[in-house]
């Protein structure tokens, strides 16, 4: 029951985007019946995920078809609610805000084919959550690539949305090469396309090791786990807002489902899995953050740091894979909780900030950092989500993305109490990883939240932006207040992660005691609360206290210069320099123009960023030469009839001799 | 008597990354000397028996490498006119990690050695690879050939840290002797560091490239 | 039940009329180093009541955020320190993995006070907040490790179980390792709270310092909230390395209460020798010193797991 209203629910999201096409570009009544075929099919979607937790699993649905394979199935598991639940929640907040971020008005030579392919994406994405079955998982997978594909060129007049479509582009298809690859080789094993639990045992060790790393591989691609990130960045920048916030919040989700999904079909687990995973977590979390902090372009400040919590992310996963091995309950529950917390955590708080980076850019037009400032007085709503979003994608209590780091903690740190193996003792040392990330984290939002909506405006267009319509704020508050939510009633949750918890390790987990043995989580209401009841007292009485004693403004002290100007705030580069300093080796970032030696200098424009450096130093050098060989090869394409025909001889001539 | 010893081993081994992270010569020369004391505080306590030979062995190794050496570092570096700064090739920070990681490397390598029972658990011998790893830090990444000789200096300390352990079965005379050797070594050294910085007018080892010719 | 009710009252009562003290006595004995005779030991109390009754000025650039920078500088740490056992393995609010809550609610306080001052947008304050929150990155992961060491020894992870009692049976056989997350930890304090050698709280040069400058702007009741919750944040890494060093628990109340007392105001004459003894490290290498902290205590844990 529950599946089939969700699929009726994607397929009415799926042509939501159709009618527009019919009429004139410029109509309003386009983009509105869009948002209402959209907004009702997640609508529906969403009641079906209610129908399923609350009345429990359905079978699920199957088609038979004549092509290779047992047909096509989808279902409903705990981890797929998971999954979909993002999908949905976030794609019907998309469809809100694209009413008042892509008018007719402003765009219309884009606005039908964004909608077009807003509604195959979360149908797309919806699928591979529900499908059963190899098939449908690639269907769903390559609906989802290719949708995101024309998202991301939206613009596809900018030479920067081309490049970053592109580099996306041989991303998601390398990731999908490697994918058919896993697929092989787990229907060889198992015989069959199900995704459906193997027998322990049934897995010669070799071709179980191969599943995984060919998972890990095509999965962490789509995640963006740190090596193989290179799309990322670009990707998201280029895409108009409310796309971005659905790629970072659920699109890249879909790489960590399959590798949730994979691991829980392997059986037994070796210990090294886990601490691989859990390595490639922390590397992915902390230089995810680094490299976010060196730069200026807000919305790639925000892919980098949808990185980091990738890498938060497979750390819980890690973890739980390591309880497995371990034969431990409470590491399986704490990492796996934490992860799939995490998962709607960064869905919710980075679709927030994605959102927010939206509105400044749709009031300035904008994405430099350097060029904004003093936007909290112009669009004080943009600026209150925005510091919601900051608060929680710090990991910093009342809100959600605490709750979830503190469960990742809580596991990290039991595995001090287990054995001394080089895995666990590694363990123990990603909890001071996960501290750095989260100071890091708080400094580089500091960084942005101060330069964009703080201080002064440092360009004339900071200074005539203005508040966005309600169809854009809307969603960010319903999205603050679920972050809001999540972080102060954490129990509200649990019992859906606990059913994903469940669908990951049946056989370990069944039996298992609910989350709130070891994480908290009532107290952490308790104090949340005490946090907020303390904070508005605090305000009530300094606010008191100076109507009392009186209040007059002044001017910033400049420490006796008489002249500030708006030009000598601290800039988003000076914030970041000793941090960019100090993993100077990673980032390796560039100067451009430099002081000259000199008592009186000229004036010198001194610029600086930070490379992609994976892309710049690893993949495009070996790049450039294959193409280079291949531009070689062209010799061969003379356009001239008579070569082609002499081909075809030769062609000919050798096959003759072969013997 | 054991938590003691610890507390000596700790202490040299936050000597060492102390030498690492500091800037300043005579701060390493302190460090490197103040590790000689507390080396001869080791070797009284591991000590069971203080007889003449033990007294006089503890006596040496203070003198030797708490005060000698170091004064005559101090000396060479008057005479020779360095300047106070250390000039590293890798920086402070890096060289201080580099030094931690092969602390952590060290206690992860002496659990897999084949060690006598009582040696198993103790700190001395991943100490030794420590100080030892530190001394090599030194003499790789170090421009000034003043830190050569510290540099060596905290290698020899790491090698007696690794001798406690044979304290019974190895000769008196050895050990003076290889005392005695040091001190040459380092005397040799602040000639030669001498000889540099009148020839160069600097003791930047990066000069002595130019006599490859 | 009663004696929880009158534990939770000392509790709070010591959190919040003691911490204003460690700064007098601090000045105190830079005073005496100084050959001075200094001012008086309550000094900072009449500060605080003398910044309360006095008016604002308020920068015109500035938004809410402003005003929410010395509320959190202050809530943050008061809530922070009822997670600490004072006395005994007491602490009024305890629960599994409260010692990440503490840490986390500190770095709240920090995250707000840097928006704060970057809402003034002055040059001089965006630097401070960029130095606070870079050396923080490095301080986190000093005063984390410091707390795994206690979470391997005690097997809990509640700070009243970590630092309770229990503690004091650990220091014969991992004494090597606690000595060593003590001399992290001191670091760590020296400079979360904006001591020489990482920070003179008396400089007259804004280009130097490092907390101090984020909160220029503040004046009258605001600043004294400011001042307020750093003797407060204070006062709570004092109780950590007092009661590192001393989980002991008497049998007897007021004896308890007078070690942590006694113990607390002899960590504010260390901080006062060390501020009249040592220089100020070159900015550059203050980084230097936090990364030493965090080796410190990783190798304590090292030593355990080994």
């Amino acid at each position: 029951m529950s599946t089939r209203i969700i699929l009726v629910g994607l397929l009415l999201s799926a042509i939501s985007g159709l009618p527009g096409l019919f009429m004139s570009r410029h109509s309003h009544l386009g983009p509105r019946v869009a948002a209402c075929l959209g907004g009702v099919g997640c609508l529906l979607g969403l009641a079906g995920l209610a129908h399923f937790w609350f009345m429990g699993p359905t079978a699920p649905v199957s088609v038979t078809w004549s092509l290779p394979g047992d047909g096509l199935s989808a279902g409903i598991d705990g981890l797929s609610a998971i999954f979909l639940a993002p999908v949905l929640f976030l794609s019907l907040l998309a469809h809100v805000y694209g009413l008042g971020y892509w008018p007719p008005s402003d765009h219309p030579a884009t606005g039908v084919k964004l909608r077009v392919f807003l509604g195959l994406l979360t149908c797309g994405m919806a699928l591979l959550v529900l499908a059963r079955d190899a098939i449908l998982f690639i269907f769903g997978w390559e609906i989802m690539a290719l949708a995101a594909f024309f998202l991301v060129t939206t613009e596809d007049h900018k030479a920067e949305a081309r490049e970053a479509g592109w580099v996306y582009f041989v991303a998601t298809h390398t990731s999908t090469l490697i994918l058919f690859g896993m697929f092989a080789l787990l229907h060889r094993v198992s015989g069959s396309y199900a995704l459906a639990p193997l027998a322990p045992g049934a897995l010669p060790p070799g071709a179980a090791l191969a599943i995984f790393v060919t998972a890990l591989g095509a999965f962490g691609l789509k995640a963006g786990l740190m090596p193989l990130h290179v799309w990322l960045p670009g990707a998201h920048a280029a895409a108009p807002s409310h796309v971005s916030a659905l790629m970072s919040g659920v699109l890249i989700k879909m790489g960590i489902y399959g590798l949730v999904r994979i691991t829980s079909l392997l059986p037994d687990p070796p210990l090294a899995w886990g601490g691989a995973t859990l390595l490639l977590g922390v590397v992915s979390a902390v230089l995810g953050v680094a490299f976010a902090i060196g730069q200026h372009d807000l919305k790639r400040l925000l892919a980098y740091h949808s990185i980091e919590n990738i890498g938060i992310i497979v750390m819980g996963l890690g973890l739980a894979l390591m309880g497995r091995s371990l034969g431990r309950a409470d590491l399986v529950m704490l990492g796996m909780a934490g992860c799939l917390l995490h998962v709607w955590n960064h869905a919710l708080f980075k679709g927030l900030l994605f959102l927010s980076a939206g509105a400044v850019v749709h009031a300035t037009g904008t994405r430099e950092m350097d060029r904004l400032g003093a936007l909290a007085r112009r669009m004080p709503h943009t600026a209150l989500a925005f510091l919601v979003g900051a608060i929680a994608i710090c990991g910093l209590p009342p809100l959600n993305g605490f709750v979830s780091e503190l469960c990742i903690y809580i596991g990290l740190l039991r595995t001090l109490s287990g054995v001394g193996t080089l895995a666990v003792v590694g363990a123990v040392f990603a909890a001071p990883a996960l501290a750095l990330v989260g100071a890091l984290a708080a400094a580089c939002f500091a960084k942005a939240y101060g330069t964009v909506f703080l201080g002064q405006a440092r360009s004339p267009i900071a200074q005539v932006a203005h508040e966005a319509p309600w169809t854009m704020t809307a969603p960010m508050a319903v999205l603050g207040a679920s972050c809001v939510l999540i972080g102060l009633v954490p129990l509200l949750v649990a019992p859906a992660l606990e059913a994903g918890v469940v669908a990951w390790a049946p056989a370990l987990m069944q039996s298992a005691p609910p989350l709130r043995t070891w994480v908290p989580l009532p107290a952490l209401s308790v104090v949340g609360l005490a946090l907020l009841a303390l904070l508005g007292a605090g305000s009530l009485v300094l606010r008191s206290r100076q109507r009392q004693t009186g209040v007059a403004a002044g001017a910033v002290w400049g420490c006796g210069y008489v002249a500030p100007s708006a030009s000598m705030q601290y800039t988003s580069a000076s914030f970041a320099q000793m941090l960019v300093a100090m993993f100077a080796w990673a980032l390796r970032p560039r100067r451009h123009g430099a002081v000259a030696p000199v008592l009186f200098p000229a004036r010198v424009p001194v610029r600086g960023h930070v490379p992609e450096v994976v892309l710049d130093l690893f993949i495009l050098p070996p790049v450039r030469l294959v193409a280079r060989v291949f531009t070689a090869l062209r010799v061969l394409q003379q356009g001239q009839v008579n070569a082609y025909l002499l081909y075809v001889f030769l062609a000919l001539v050798v096959l003759l001799m072969w013997r | 008597m054991h938590a003691l010893l610890d507390a000596l081993v700790i202490a040299i081994l936050a000597l060492n990354l102390y030498a690492l992270g500091v800037s300043r010569i005579r701060a390493v020369i302190n460090a490197v000397a103040l590790q000689g004391v507390l080396l001869g505080g080791l070797l009284f306590l591991v000590h069971a028996t203080l007889d003449v030979r033990g007294a006089l062995l503890v006596i040496a190794t203070l003198v030797i490498k708490g005060v000698v050496i170091p004064a005559f570092l101090v000396h060479a570096m008057r005479e020779a006119e360095i300047q106070h700064e250390v000039t590293p090739f890798v920086s402070f920070m890096s060289s201080m990690l580099l030094g931690a990681v092969g602390t952590g490397l060290a206690v992860g390598f002496a659990h897999t050695l084949p060690l006598a029972e009582p040696h198993t658990n103790a700190l001395l011998v991943p100490a030794s690879f420590a100080t030892v790893w530190t001394g090599f830090l030194l003499l790789i990444t170090r421009k000034k050939a003043i830190m050569q000789v510290l540099g060596y200096l905290l290698l020899e300390n790491g090698i007696f840290l690794f001798g406690l352990l044979l304290l019974e079965a190895m000769p008196f005379m050895v050990e003076i002797g290889v005392l005695l050797d040091l001190f040459t070594g380092v005397f040799v050294m602040g000639i030669i560091i001498h000889h540099i910085s009148r020839e160069f007018s600097s003791i930047s080892t990066e000069n002595l490239a130019e006599l490859k010719e | 039940m009663l004696l929880n009710i009158l534990h939770t009252v000392l509790h709070v009562t010591v959190a919040l009329t003691l911490p204003p003290l460690l700064l007098g006595v601090i000045g105190k004995v830079k005073a005496l180093f100084a050959g001075r005779v200094g001012p008086r030991l309550l000094q900072p109390y009449y500060d605080l009541f003398k910044l309360a009754r006095k008016g604002s000025v308020i920068s015109q650039t500035t938004t809410w955020v402003f005003h929410l920078g010395p509320v959190m500088g202050l809530v943050t740490p008061l809530l922070a320190l009822l997670f600490v056992p004072l006395v005994d393995s007491h602490a009024p609010v305890s629960f599994n993995g409260d010692l990440i809550l503490m840490v986390y609610l500190l770095g709240l306080g920090r995250f707000c006070t840097a928006s704060a001052a970057l809402d003034t947008g002055s040059s001089f304050e965006g630097m401070g907040a960029a130095r606070e929150l870079t050396f923080a990155c490095l301080a986190e992961p000093a005063l984390f490790l410091g707390l795994l060491v206690l979470v391997k020894l005690t097997g809990s992870m509640e700070l009243a179980t970590m630092l309770g009692s229990s503690l004091a049976g650990h220091w014969p056989t991992a004494g090597a390792s606690l000595v060593l997350v003590l001399l992290s930890w001191f670091i760590v304090l020296l400079l979360e709270n904006s001591r020489i050698p990482f920070d003179d709280p008396n400089t007259h040069l804004e280009l130097t310092m490092i907390h101090e400058v984020m909160v220029l702007d503040h004046s009258g009741p605001a600043f004294g909230m400011i001042l307020y919750g750093a003797s407060i944040k204070l006062f709570l890494f004092a109780a950590l390395l007092v009661r590192l060093v001393m989980p002991v628990s008497t049998g007897s109340l007021a004896l308890d209460w007078a070690v942590l007392v006694g113990g607390v105001l002899i960590v504010a004459v260390a901080i006062g020798v060390v501020e009249s003894t040592v220089a100020r490290l070159r900015m550059t290498h203050v980084p230097l010193l936090i990364v030493a902290a965090c080796l410190l205590s990783g190798f304590g844990l090292v030593l355990l797991l080994r």
